[in-house]
Order: C-alpha cells, then structure tokens, then sequence
C-alpha cells in the first residue's frame, strides 16, 4: 500500500493528518509505504503522528517503511532517534537544493 | 542606539497561527542572514515553544495569548516566548524527554514530548523562566562565514 503526505505537519494540521492515517485499514505482512517527499515543514507534531501511525501498522502485524525523506526530515529522524526505530528507505532521497 | 532591533507578536493562543509565526520569524532570521539549515532550526524550535505554550497554558474552553518576541542583531537572533496561562514544570518534563532509543518496543514508544528536547538541540542557548507562565528564551547565532559583512573580497 502507498500513502502520500505532503505539505506542513504541524500542531494545527497534524489532527487531520492523524485521523486519515489512522483510517487505514492494516492487514497481516502488508507493506505500507509512506511518501514524505512533498512534506516542506515538519515538527514534533508530526513526528507524534509517525509515531502513532508506527504503532497501528506494528499492532496490526504490518510492516511501514518511510520513503522521499529531505536532508531535513532524515536529520530531525535522526536527532529523535527515530530512525533508528522507525524503517526508512533512504535510496531516491530528495535532496533539498534539488527540490525548490 | 540599541544594538537590536526588538519585534513582537500577540499571537491567539491557537494553533492555526503557529504557521504565520513561524513564517515571521523566518522572515527575520533570513534578514540576519542565517543558513537555510539554521532557518529550518529556528522555525521548528520556535513553532515547537510556541505550540507547547498554547497547549499546555490554555485549557480548550480558555483562549488566552502568546507573546513572541525577537531581538535583531546582527549576528544572532534572540526569541522569547511567553505564556501567562497555568505553568508546567518545564524541568520536570525535560527529565522525561530525550531521544528515543532503538531497543524501545513499538508499543512503549512515546508519542509527545519531543517538543522540549527538540528546542535545546537546535538552538545555541535555551532559557526558561516559570513564574507565573512559562517564558522560554532562546538564542541562535550566525555561523560567522554566512554574516555577509564579514565576507571578505580579495583586492588586487
């Protein structure tokens, strides 16, 4: 399964972004891919729904893997420590000066 | 004359404005002639504060106001933001945050809480005062080769 999320994640968009993520449908060893490519501003808020989004694939016996990381998102995953947790497939990252 | 120039914002505590604020102060840092990088610093460090403060200053039914205010230098910038709402120990919930860990479970993986430990890791200098409302203060400076005046020009 492939999901996109762009744009800016933050206290006020998060919700929403948590509501329809958390809508999926999560079947046993199904792959889903998260594309965070077209995502220009993140913050703790977004990562809380990551996180959270984690959680329900993991429960569920599914498996996530994040895709299209910026410079910048890879280097907020890392101060976290959450790419150490979280499955992010760093081939094809999105290089900042390329992407304005 | 001073040597800043000082610029605030009464902002509604809600969190449809974090993004306008956010923009400002970027707008500001850009003017002093930070990186891209330190840009990106400033504005998660800044949003994460100013979200801290609306959500935990003001309960749902209560709309109270966040002060954010910056001081312009020229080789660093200064934002404090300020709540007057009900405080939360600000040291008690920085000894609960911190970088997850890769032995953590799925399950016991926290959801909140990075906003703290976000705003001491990309900023140079972090304050905060509780009394009476939270203020936190922090501080970013120009890495000295991106301070346009301090460029110099070979002449022949």
């Amino acid at each position: 399964m492939l999901s996109m999320v762009s744009g800016e994640v933050d206290a006020f968009t998060a919700p929403s972004l948590r509501e329809e993520l958390l809508a999926v449908d999560i079947q046993e060893d199904m792959l889903v891919e998260l594309n965070l490519s077209e995502v220009s501003y993140m913050d703790s808020t977004g990562l809380g729904v990551i996180v959270a989004f984690y959680k329900n694939v993991t429960a569920n016996k599914g498996r996530l893997v994040l895709v299209g990381l910026s410079q910048r998102l890879q280097r907020l995953f890392d101060i976290t420590g959450l790419s150490g947790v979280i499955h992010i497939e760093k081939e094809g990252a999105v290089n900042d000066h390329e992407r304005i | 004359m001073r040597e800043f120039d000082y610029f605030e914002m009464r902002v509604p505590s809600k969190t449809q404005y974090v993004g306008i604020t956010r923009l400002a102060i970027s707008g500001l840092a850009n003017r002093i002639g930070f990186s891209y990088d330190d840009i990106e610093d400033i504005k998660i460090a800044s949003s994460e504060a100013i979200t801290n403060a609306i959500q935990h200053a003001y309960p749902e039914a209560e709309q109270g106001e966040v002060v954010v205010g910056c001081a312009i230098y020229t080789d660093k910038i200064e934002i404090m933001i300020a709540d007057y709402g009900k405080s939360f120990d600000f040291e008690e919930v920085r000894e609960k945050v911190g970088p997850y860990d890769e032995e953590t479970n799925a399950e016991f993986i926290r959801e909140g809480g990075l906003g703290l430990f976000l705003i001491e890791s990309l900023m140079d200098e972090v304050k905060v005062l509780n009394d009476n409302g939270v203020t936190v203060f922090m501080t970013k400076y120009v890495a000295r080769e991106q301070v346009k005046e301090h460029v110099e020009t070979d002449t022949f």
